[in-house]
């Protein structure tokens, strides 16, 4: 679904792709974060994913009878954002909350404005921002079954050690925590040529620059704050939707860099400890305005005067 | 019923022609009032009595009063009316002129108010004018009403203060602010445009002699140009 093959002359060859493989492909990707926060978290991060995702598939079937429109869920990306947001969570987060979480993504931030392709804000991210002003709940600690650990290691005093932070024994929402397990997913994204380096790499870049500078040189302290927290599951899974990110390279690395500045502003001068999905929310409503400023020059048209 | 019947003029401002809904007037006191079915039922109220008297009175003196200098006598007539209901509410109702505080006064500059004074009682005849700030009021009534028991209800789980058993464990806190009651708001004005199916404000026929992007476009199923080519 890349707006790339809509820009280009014919002739036209189809790459077979279609939304639900990719979407498929992000699902599997996200797979070994789903793993990771079942063994440290628990089941009940299982339960919580499982009704996430049961509650978006359902909600976007409904607004579709409802609203007598073609049936989009077979394209798998009210899934992807079910899980997505599911990541996102806390594991004691109430079952209701998850529910009203899933409504809001689906129904207001998606389908009201014309459904996938059509949304100008990630629906997880968005929901996720949602549920943290509306019920404040992401901020409970949540601990894995055998550590003890604060609701984000951001908000510590001291940060746990760099292998801990990238196993992902500490706590955290479900998904975020595991660095490694995120990682395997992103590369199988960029193998499968599903995301490009553009987004990550920068994104993640941004934040370790930024913190190294600001832990005053640092370099161990400013590589904890690129693995803590939600920014390796932001840059990989929710900063790259094609939806609300540029589709030119140059547009993504100015998202990217963006998202990245606002995230650490975030992080050391705003209230809350963590900022990657308000970073990314942020960017995502700047996106046609970089998708506009980085268009490629139509060939045969002059060049710069 | 014939479309300037006199019923037809108390019914449009319920909601063919709802203020708050359709004409997207007085957003400030619908925001910042409708947090409580309360002060949502007392604004409403209050500017009903409001909007009926002025209109009434504007109506009167429409004829006495000078086109270029309308807006400024509008105000001072609205004024009048607003100390006066002021300070009946101030006298009898002291807990509703605590809640609603300085909306009060600001009844004064909500524009259905001015509006329905520009747009209706100006121009049309006392009764008519009346039944204009009786429809006009209750719509505005209606729609903060309404509006207040979503956010009540699911922001602070109670309705015009009694609590609600069940709902007290499930409240989206959220709601009772103001960007919950932005989110309440949109979402209620694409209803009502889908329930009336968009009927107002009527699309206009459009050319493109008026258009001020003429020049550049290039859109191929504009109206004017696909029936010149």
């Amino acid at each position: 679904m890349s707006s790339l093959t809509k820009l280009m002359i014919s002739p036209h060859i189809h790459c077979g792709r279609s939304t639900g493989g990719i979407m498929r492909d992000v699902l599997i990707a996200l797979l070994p974060a789903t793993l990771a926060g079942t063994l440290i978290f628990g089941l009940r991060a299982l339960l919580v994913v499982l009704v996430c995702v049961a509650a978006c598939v359902l909600f976007e079937l409904l607004f579709n009878l409802i609203t007598k429109q073609a049936q989009t869920v077979g394209d798998l990306s009210a899934a992807v954002t079910g899980l997505l947001l599911a990541l996102n969570l806390p594991v004691n987060i109430p079952i209701w909350q998850c529910v009203v979480g899933s409504l809001f993504a689906i129904v207001v931030v998606k389908c009201l404005f014309g459904g996938i392709g059509n949304n100008l804000v990630n629906p997880a991210i968005t929901a996720r921002v949602f549920m943290l002003v509306a019920f404040g709940s992401l901020a409970i600690p949540a601990f894995p079954v055998d550590a003890v650990a604060s609701a984000t290691p951001l908000a510590a005093e001291q940060m746990p050690s760099l292998m801990t932070l990238f196993l992902g024994n500490y706590g955290g929402a479900i998904g975020e925590t595991s660095t490694l397990a995120l990682l395997i997913g992103g590369i199988y994204l960029l193998v499968r040529r599903v995301i490009t380096w553009h987004i990550p790499v920068v994104f993640i870049g941004t934040v370790f620059v930024f913190s190294f500078f600001m832990e005053g040189f640092d370099a161990v302290r400013a590589l904890s704050m690129v693995m803590a927290g939600g920014l390796v599951i932001g840059a990989f899974f929710m900063a790259t939707d094609y939806v609300t990110s540029p589709a030119t390279p140059w547009g993504k690395v100015l998202f990217a860099l963006g998202a990245g500045l606002f995230t650490c502003l975030i992080r050391y001068f705003g209230n809350y400890p963590e900022g990657v999905s308000f970073a990314i929310l942020f960017m995502n409503i700047l996106t046609p305005y970089i998708g506009r400023w980085t268009r490629r020059k139509v060939f045969g048209t002059g060049g710069d005067k | 019923m014939s479309k300037n019947s006199n019923l037809s003029v108390l019914l449009n401002g319920i909601i063919k022609e709802n203020p708050v809904l359709v004409l997207i007037l007085g957003t400030c006191p619908t925001l910042a009032t409708t947090g409580t079915v309360d002060g949502a039922l007392g604004m409403g109220l209050a500017a009903l009595a409001v909007l009926v008297c002025s209109n009434v009175f504007i109506s009167l003196l429409r004829n006495v009063i000078p086109e270029t200098m309308r807006i400024p006598c509008y105000i001072v007539i609205i004024a009048g009316f607003v100390t006066v209901v002021k300070m009946i509410v101030q006298a009898y109702l002291p807990d509703l002129y605590a809640t609603l505080g300085v909306y009060l006064d600001l009844i004064t500059v909500n524009c259905i108010i001015l509006g329905r004074a520009e747009m209706f009682a100006g121009k049309n005849p006392v009764i008519r004018s009346a039944l204009d700030g009786v429809g006009m009021g209750l719509g505005f009534t209606l729609s903060l009403v309404v509006m207040a028991t979503i956010r009540e209800v699911f922001g602070s789980g109670s309705f015009a203060g009694y609590e609600i058993p069940f709902m007290q464990e499930y409240t989206i806190a959220f709601l009772t602010k103001a960007p919950g009651g932005l989110l309440v708001y949109g979402l209620l004005i694409a209803l009502i445009y889908v329930v009336t199916k968009g009927a107002f404000p009527k699309k206009k026929s459009f050319s493109c002699e008026g258009c001020p992007n003429a020049s550049n476009c290039y859109t191929p199923n504009c109206a004017e140009k696909g029936v010149e080519n």
